[in-house]
């Protein structure tokens, strides 16, 4: 036996046309014809991405066995990339996520401590979302930018040597 | 790629090998022991275990760190140690992180004696745990009645994800999360619904998935080990027997690339359950003013000799199981011929035997099974293929996967879980789309044809394609066997393999159904091939055309034959019927005068001649219970109590060289006889207001062991007695998924048949058919296996 070449496709017993948007496929089918046809599951990670988003920064399980007909994926293979990676989430969200980075230069920097201190203000444990619904916080794995550290995403913009001020102006800025 | 050989030296000896392949493959052909758990010879590499890590120099120069031997393609002049100190320690401590997670408790464990991490670990670990910290616990997962979970003893090698990926097809099995939160589960908890879900089990390298009904039953050390065969499918996958006190404890596949690979399907890993079943026949019994008596053998076997001479030579009818052993078969074809007639049959769901005179000499799968996946073209005409041969199906699989056409002419579309082209043609008109791809490839015939349309031209062209390379098979699968127009249709099947240039295939229904035409178990074949002065009546005619007295053999009439109806009313009428059988069943009782308990699967020697007409014999592995005796055995004394010639034989080993001298000059070969005569269809045509009954044998319902495992009988693959139907036709009845509809069929006989069964709208069934399963619970009370039926909603 030899490394596999091509992932298992399966051909799910749907109409495409009647899967998630017709913007959405629109947008996913951008990032499939960056591949090759039969590496067209590739587009998994773009495509959960923009499903998200439209979700309102969560996956459901309908949602994602959408994707997995769409792109011609077993469901299960799906369901891999999304509990693999920190930035799906599969359960609902706040308006907002705060991800505070975990690694070890942040933590050296200040991140745990900044991590007791949304806890304690917001009311809120990694993982979970406050009461009001306005944020989810969350641990995140090493977000790469260590030589600023620590370093927080909130939605999708990143801010570094964030102080425990600097993340309540940054929260109090939010909507 | 090049031929041309490297070589390579893995401790200190030198080894030549192919470019391209892993060290591991290599050191395993030497015989050099590296210790892995996620690298499987069938699948594709992982490398995520790491513990089969060597040190490597290529070149002269070192690999800076040990490298995984299962991922690293062998160089020329390249150096592996793999008990170096470097190498040793990069394995202990690889085993002392596996270990971190896995919890300690062996004894507790069902894979405890067996289990390849406890073996690596004696062998490759250190004898204390570092580890002080809490394990991690795993919930588990409820995959099924075949298969138990113990999650937390999984060492994520994910060899059981591939296997689902890459040899079922079938990806539910995953490893979700990340780190210490991955899991290897369906995520969304559904059971496995694959008939080879069973081969997971071996895979598993630790206790994490083990076998649902064997599982805390014995310990691998108090076992024995026996060889055997499996006695469901033609494919007659080698098994090993695993036995504690003359009980069969679990099926375990043997490797046998040329058959069954190292795979099994779970009806051969699971049906020994039947054995065990409390409706096994442990004495003989007697029929006495209606009630059954326990008898010795003495007065059994005289008064069974007494209604086998009763009804005299051509009044005595034998029907006989195509998954009795070789030397069974042979036995009992001489004592009916020896009693003075021919009137002997193992076709038993076969319908049309019209065509008897142009059957081949000796029907196979017309290519060994090995070579099913070099085939570029397969076309199956009437095969639910994964039901029936499940091994045949998966390397019809390797085929597709790497670009063969599979086409499949079924009365309904199949699950199959590579790309194929199906028709799902009426049957109502038999051979129809074999006569447009006929037209297609040039060579017209009479009959009404189908209009060909895209799927016909892509299928023509593939044949044609791969019957000018040589590599094309036309394939006749037990549905079609079953139809009512067999003749026609496989007299069709030849023209269209002939025009084509493909080569034509018969797939064997049971066990040993080529055995039958070795032994002479037929009413048109003596031992060795040759064919009689007058064929005897075949397995339809001895029913349509009473006789007084039966023979069964290991079968139930109610589940086993093509009308039962028409074979119980045959039986019951009949003065004397004499069956032998290692289960009893309500049929048997109404229908026997005396039953003779005879040895079910693993019990007797014999041997089975499996569809490529491969002879695979095989010793009993443990003894009937009670006082069931081989079934060779009961036939020689029955013979000599006859004072019949040639029932002298000490042993089934002596049985089967006679036969086999016999057989010295037969060899496989599916010509056709003679053209065929047009059959008359017109009692098997629906008239208007009817449809055409299918009847298929589910997977878990073709023969009297399997049907008494209650673990598969659990499975979503074990189906019930249904009404299959196209959305249409259940709209113009107005029948709803799920309602109680009314089924009346006639039997051959003119008796009228009724029964209720629930409907399950499927739109892969062809339009005016109605898929109404044969062999399971309540089938018994309808008529042919295949005819027309009428359908309408029940109490209405």
């Amino acid at each position: 036996m030899s490394f596999r070449n091509t992932p298992l496709a399966v051909i799910h017993d749907v109409d495409k046309a009647t899967l998630l948007t017709p913007e959405l496929r629109a947008e996913i089918d951008k990032h499939v014809a960056k591949y090759p046809p039969e590496w067209k599951q590739s587009a998994v990670m773009p495509a959960l991405t923009l499903v998200q988003d439209h979700n309102g920064g969560w996956l459901s399980r309908e949602l994602m066995d959408q994707v997995a007909a769409y792109l011609d994926m077993p469901e299960t293979a799906v369901y891999e990339v999304a509990t693999f990676y920190a930035m799906y989430d599969l359960e609902p969200v706040g308006r907002h996520k705060v991800c505070v980075c975990n690694s070890v230069s942040c933590r050296l920097g200040g991140a745990e401590e900044l991590m007791h201190h949304i806890e304690k203000k917001y009311n809120v444990a990694p993982g979970g979302t406050t009461a009001d619904g306005k944020l989810t916080f969350k641990e995140f794995e090493c977000l790469g930018a260590c030589r600023h550290a620590p370093a927080v995403m909130v939605d999708k913009v990143y801010h570094e040597c964030v102080t425990p001020e600097a993340i309540d102006k940054i929260i109090d800025d939010l909507d | 790629m090049s031929d041309d050989k490297i070589t390579l030296e893995i401790d200190g000896r030198f080894c030549t090998a192919a470019p391209g392949e892993m060290i591991i493959a290599v050191a395993d052909r030497e015989g050099i022991v590296i210790p892995r758990f996620c690298y499987h010879e069938k699948l594709s590499i992982a490398a995520n275990c790491r513990m089969c890590l060597v040190e490597a120099e290529q070149g002269g120069r070192p690999f800076p760190k040990p490298i995984p031997a299962c991922a690293t393609p062998v160089g020329e002049g390249m150096k592996v140690l793999t008990r170096s100190k470097k190498a040793l320690d990069a394995q202990r401590g690889t085993m002392e992180f596996l270990l971190i997670n896995h919890p300690l408790d062996c004894p507790i464990c069902d894979q405890g004696g067996e289990c390849e991490l406890q073996d690596v670990s004696m062998g490759y670990g250190e004898d204390v745990s570092r580890f002080s910290e809490r394990k991690r616990v795993v919930k588990d997962e409820d995959l099924g009645p075949l298969i138990a979970t113990e999650m937390t003893r999984c060492i994520h090698c994910t060899r059981c994800v591939r296997f689902g990926a890459e040899i079922a097809g079938l990806r539910e099995l995953g490893a979700t999360g990340r780190g210490e939160d991955m899991r290897i589960g369906t995520f969304v908890g559904q059971s496995m619904a694959h008939e080879l879900s069973g081969n997971i089990i071996d895979l598993c390298p630790v206790g994490a998935l083990t076998s649902k009904p064997y599982r805390f039953t014995a310990r691998a050390w108090e076992l024995t080990s026996d060889e055997g065969i499996a006695p469901h499918d033609g494919v007659g996958s080698n098994l090993q027997l695993h036995i504690r006190d003359g009980k069969v404890m679990r099926v375990h596949p043997r490797d046998n690339e040329a058959v069954n690979e190292c795979w099994i399907s779970d009806r051969d890993r699971f049906s020994y359950e039947g054995l065990n079943s409390p409706e096994r026949l442990k004495a003989p019994m007697l029929k006495r003013d209606g009630d059954w008596q326990e008898v010795d053998w003495q007065e059994a076997l005289h008064a069974a000799v007494d209604l086998l001479k009763a009804p005299g030579p051509d009044q005595l009818g034998v029907l006989v199981s195509p998954t009795a052993t070789l030397e069974e078969q042979f036995l009992l074809q001489r004592l009916v011929r020896a009693l003075g007639s021919d009137h002997i049959d193992t076709r038993l769901r076969q319908l049309d035997f019209s065509a008897a005179a142009a059957d081949p000499q000796l029907p196979w799968l017309g290519v060994p099974i090995a070579e099913l996946e070099t085939q570029q073209t397969v076309l199956l005409i009437g095969s639910d293929i994964r039901q029936e041969q499940p091994l045949l199906a998966h390397r019809l699989r390797k085929a597709a996967l790497s670009g063969a056409t599979i086409a499949l002419l079924n009365p309904y579309a199949v699950d199959l879980n590579h790309p194929s082209i199906q028709i799902a043609p009426s049957p109502s008109v038999p051979g129809s789309d074999l006569r447009a791809l006929l037209r297609l490839l040039g060579k017209p015939t009479e009959g009404p044809a189908a209009e060909p349309d895209e799927r016909h031209q892509r299928i023509a062209d593939a044949l044609t394609r791969a019957g000018q390379d040589g590599k094309g098979l036309v394939l006749l699968g037990t549905l079609a066997e079953s139809a009512p127009a067999f003749g026609l249709v496989r007299a069709l099947a030849a023209e269209v393999a002939a025009a084509a240039g493909c080569r034509l295939g018969f797939l064997a229904p049971a066990a040993n159904s080529v055995g039958s035409w070795c032994a002479g178990s037929l009413p048109h074949r003596l031992p060795g091939g040759a064919a009689p002065a007058r064929p005897g009546l075949d397995a339809g005619a001895m029913l349509t055309d009473p006789r007084q007295g039966y023979l069964l053999w290991g079968l139930e009439p109610d589940r086993d034959l093509a009308d039962p109806t028409l074979a119980m009313s045959a039986l019951r009428a009949a003065k004397q019927v004499v069956a032998c059988t290692a289960f009893r069943s309500p049929a048997l009782d109404t229908v026997a005068d005396v039953l003779l308990p005879i040895s079910a699967f693993a019990e007797t020697a014999g041997t089975f001649v499996n569809t490529e007409a491969r002879w695979q014999r095989f010793q009993g592995a443990v003894p009937p219970p009670g006082d069931a005796r081989p079934g060779w055995k009961v036939l020689r004394v029955l013979g000599t109590m006859m004072e019949l010639p040639g029932f002298a034989q000490n042993s089934a080993r002596e049985v089967h060289d006679e036969l086999a001298s016999q057989c010295r000059d037969l060899t496989p070969d599916n010509q056709m006889r003679e053209a065929m005569p047009a059959p008359d269809l017109s009692s098997a045509t629906p008239q208007a207001a009817e449809l055409f009954r299918i009847g298929n044998v589910p997977i878990y319902a073709t023969d009297p062991l399997v049907r008494r495992a209650p673990a598969l009988q659990r499975t979503p693959l074990a189906e019930q007695l249904a009404v299959s139907l196209h959305p249409d036709d259940a709209a113009a009845l107005g029948l709803a998924d799920g309602q109680l509809a009314r089924v009346a069929q006639v039997a051959i006989n003119g008796e009228r048949t009724e029964v209720n069964a629930p409907v399950v709208i499927d739109d892969r069934i062809a339009v005016g058919c109605a898929r109404i399963p044969a062999g399971v619970e309540g089938s018994g009370e309808l008529g042919p296996i295949m005819g027309p039926v009428q359908i309408s909603k029940a109490g209405a």
